[in-house]
């Protein structure tokens, strides 16, 4: 099946090449630096020891689960209108897990010892526990996605074994971002994220942003190929993702609820450092850069409330997109940037230094990303070639 | 037989010979000589840890199982099989004989190729006396 | 039985990988141990069922009482100096009262806000950054040392964020390198212990090393050596040892006890 990937238009070749050119600048400056010079290269430091790596990862971890939301209906509950889309999320989470995966491996000092992970099985360390889900999801939606497309390639049914992993997936995606979200709210210092809403709002986030991307994706796979999954499922996604950006949207105010209402200066720090920005005590020096960025997530999420809620704008396809730019925008904000830096500023003696990723850092993670984006391509062009063959 | 698509398997062919057999053509006449790693003078000491034939085929066993000992067992003495007590240490006690790196150590791992990560982090004898 | 190709290929495939690999698996997980006979620890070796410091702070007044302690740590141990601030290796520091008793936040305390305390690992009774270290490259010895092994570790900084008390250095760069030559020109200082390597965490580790010589730890033995003696150190379990006296005899605070840490060093304020 993968031939088909292989026969494209030139706007298609195009497209890959821009994507591999960016990869292949972010393999260069990753051997070229950051592998001889170590993580000194990125603006990480004693204090902020995760940063903008591993946000995305974080980030991407929730958009991998949100194939769920459309495994779920069509799978368990038979919604047969999702029935065009759910490869498509099959693949992006896919894409997804293998963003994740290397946003892992160039956040690692020492990668080259990746395979302790194995060799010294620890089960009471939760980044044991991600390695082995992560793994695993990646390898469910392999098999499953690629079982059910070469089926339908053949004009058979799903194959039977494929039914219990798909089943399987879907309690397994969740657990794909509980476990992510477990590596940072059992950590006793760090208040910002010793919350029990935390997985909530983790799994809350990545249902409207993963749900989010795959719409937009869908509508653009729809202008590019003459592969259309559906209005009826472009609707149905548009109402989940809705629903979810309320629940994220809520989540969040909770948080602040219980930070500011019990007045706690340990909860209330991280959130201050944010949204105010925070003076060290000891230094009387003011911190704030996240400040604009994070009220503009904040604005963001409530725009695209405002945009999605009433039926009739949601029913016009150019308003959902607009909302739904809004909300992964908004959500990649809030969890992309604010979520891992606020956990730690202030650190532990309650010292704030701030953390600004650095400009070889961004270009890494931008090389992940379209390497992510390399794989969806070539992924979603095998799925609508064939899916348009069927059809045919 | 026609060879289809000769125009596009021929050079295929070339570049792939060109890149696989690279590390053979690259290295013609740079024949490496036989490594003679210098051994400690008989005035420092007769007999290693272990007898020559054992280390030269595991001391990166006997060094691995050695720092484990030490870092996650916390014993830091050893009893060779002939009754000799060693304290486990690559630079405090190999290397307290074998005294130069250049000249022992690296004749066989430049040899073959290897890259032993120890004194990433372990002192050579020549560190070591600079630090005193 | 129709016996396709289909399937003798899968089963020649599988049999070949399984010869080829068997051999080689089995020498990479179970290597065996090469001339295991008797292990032993050294007869001057100092024993412990769990290693506790008291630190007494009313004796660390001047700069200099912390200074003797930081330094022979730092120089016992190879720690380097780096300029950049942000990405500094420290084992033992100092920071004010209220950076290192955030509970204790009080502007009414005068003259002790002011003062500074010294800071090190805690090597807690149930320590956060064992138990999410996915390698066990950081780990609790019998003894009660949170000790790590550095060639295990693989950089993932878990155990950084697990810790409440902010003791976790991460090496961003090659130390010998990174190590400023102008200000800390006797680097690596101690022949007898390795440097670390970029890519690996590293903390106090409680003079391990010096335990098994049966020496005191290098901060302990400098405070005693420069005259101001604030720390005491000794086994908690042991009912008649220098910190077991030094707890009935005052009252003392721990970092952060409502985290369930349970640390080991203890201060008298």
């Amino acid at each position: 099946m993968l031939e088909t990937a292989l026969k494209g238009s030139k706007k298609y070749w195009l497209w890959l090449g821009f994507l591999f050119g960016l990869h292949v600048i972010g393999v260069i400056i990753y051997f070229g630096w950051q592998w001889p010079k170590g993580l000194m290269i990125t603006g990480l430091g004693r204090d902020t020891s995760w940063g903008f790596y591993i946000a995305q990862f974080t980030y991407l971890v929730g958009v991998a689960a949100s194939g769920v939301m459309v495994v779920l209906p069509y799978y368990l509950h038979h919604y047969k209108k999702f029935g065009r889309i759910t490869v498509l999320g099959e693949f992006l989470a896919i894409s997804a897990v293998v963003m994740c995966l290397l946003f892992i491996v160039v956040d690692m000092g020492k990668p080259d010892r990746a395979l302790n992970i194995i060799l010294h099985p620890t089960p009471n360390s939760i980044l044991f526990w991600d390695f082995v889900v992560l793994n695993g999801y990646l390898m469910i939606n392999l098999v499953v996605g690629w079982a059910a497309l070469s089926a339908e390639r053949k004009g058979m049914p799903t194959p039977r074994w494929a039914k219990p992993i798909i089943y399987l997936s879907i309690p397994w995606a969740v657990s794909i971002h509980t476990v992510t979200a477990f590596l940072y709210c059992g950590l006793p210092g760090r208040h910002f994220w010793l919350t029990a809403i935390l997985a909530p709002r983790f799994l809350a986030s990545a249902f409207c942003a993963g749900p989010a991307i795959l719409l937009l994706v869908a509508m653009i796979v729809r202008k590019v190929t003459k592969f259309d999954a559906g209005k009826e499922a472009i609707q149905t996604l548009g109402k989940i993702i809705t629903y979810c950006i309320i629940l994220n949207v809520f989540f969040l105010a909770l948080e602040f609820f219980t930070a500011y209402y019990s007045n706690i200066p340990g909860h209330m720090q991280h959130l201050t450092y944010l949204f105010a920005g925070l003076t060290d005590h000891a230094t009387g020096v003011w911190h704030g850069t996240y400040v604009p960025w994070m009220w503009a997530s904040v604005i963001l999420m409530l725009a695209a409330i405002v945009v999605l809620v009433p039926p009739k704008w949601r029913a016009n396809e150019k308003v959902l997109a607009f909302g739904c730019i809004l909300v992964v925008i908004g959500t990649w904000i809030d969890k992309g940037m604010g979520m891992i830096a606020g956990g730690f500023t202030p650190n532990p003696m309650h010292q704030v230094v701030e953390y600004i990723p650095t400009g070889k850092e961004l270009m890494i993670s931008l090389a992940v990303w379209a390497t992510g984006f390399l794989i969806l391509t070539i992924l979603f062009k095998v799925a609508t070639t064939v899916k348009e063959e069927v059809e045919a | 037989m026609k060879l289809y698509d000769a125009g596009k398997i021929i050079p295929g062919v070339i570049i792939f010979l060109l890149i696989f057999l690279y590390p053979l053509y690259s290295n013609i006449g740079g024949a490496a000589p036989v490594p003679k790693p210098l051994l400690p003078k008989p005035a420092v000491a007769k007999q290693c840890v272990l007898p020559t034939a054992e280390m030269k085929a595991q001391h990166m066993q006997l060094v691995d199982n050695w720092r484990n000992w030490v870092v996650r067992d916390g014993k830091r003495i050893w009893t060779s099989p002939d009754g000799r007590a060693f304290n486990m240490s690559l630079t405090n006690t190999c290397m307290r004989c074998h005294n130069d790196k250049e000249k022992f150590c690296d004749q066989c791992h430049n040899y073959l190729g290897v890259k032993p990560y120890c004194w990433d982090c372990h002192l050579d004898p020549k560190q070591k006396k600079e630090a005193k | 039985m129709a016996f396709n190709r289909r399937q003798f290929l899968k089963v020649a495939g599988l049999s070949t990988a399984l010869g080829l690999g068997g051999k080689g698996a089995f020498e990479l997980l179970w290597p065996g141990e090469v001339g295991a006979t008797e292990l032993a620890t050294r007869p001057r070796a100092l024993h412990g069922k769990r290693w506790g410091m008291v630190i007494d702070t009313r004796k660390f007044k001047k700069p200099e009482d912390f200074e003797v302690c930081t330094k022979a740590c730092h120089q016992a141990h190879n720690v380097p100096y780096i300029k950049t601030k942000r990405i500094e290796i420290k084992w033992i520091w100092s920071a004010y009262f209220f950076q290192a008793f955030t509970d204790q936040e009080n502007a009414y305390l005068g003259e002790t806000n002011e003062g500074q305390v010294l800071l090190l690992c805690n090597h807690c009774d149930k320590p956060p950054c064992v138990r999410v270290c996915p390698t066990k490259a950081t780990f609790q010895r019998e003894d009660g040392i949170v000790f790590m092994d550095f060639h295990r570790c693989i950089g993932c900084r878990f155990c950084m964020a697990a810790c409440p008390y902010g003791s976790r250095s991460f090496n961003f760069g090659d130390p010998r390198k990174l190590n400023d030559q102008a200000i800390n020109p006797k680097f690596p200082s101690n022949g007898d212990f390795p440097t670390r390597t970029k890519g690996v965490v590293e903390k106090c580790n409680f003079c391990a090393e010096r335990l098994a010589q049966g020496l005191l730890p290098a901060c302990v033995e400098a405070s005693r050596k420069h005259g101001s003696g604030g720390l005491y150190f000794g086994d908690l379990a042991d009912p008649n040892s220098e910190v077991r006296r030094a707890l009935r005899q005052h009252f003392t605070i721990r970092r952060k006890p409502s985290l369930g840490t349970h640390p080991s060093v203890f201060y008298i304020v």
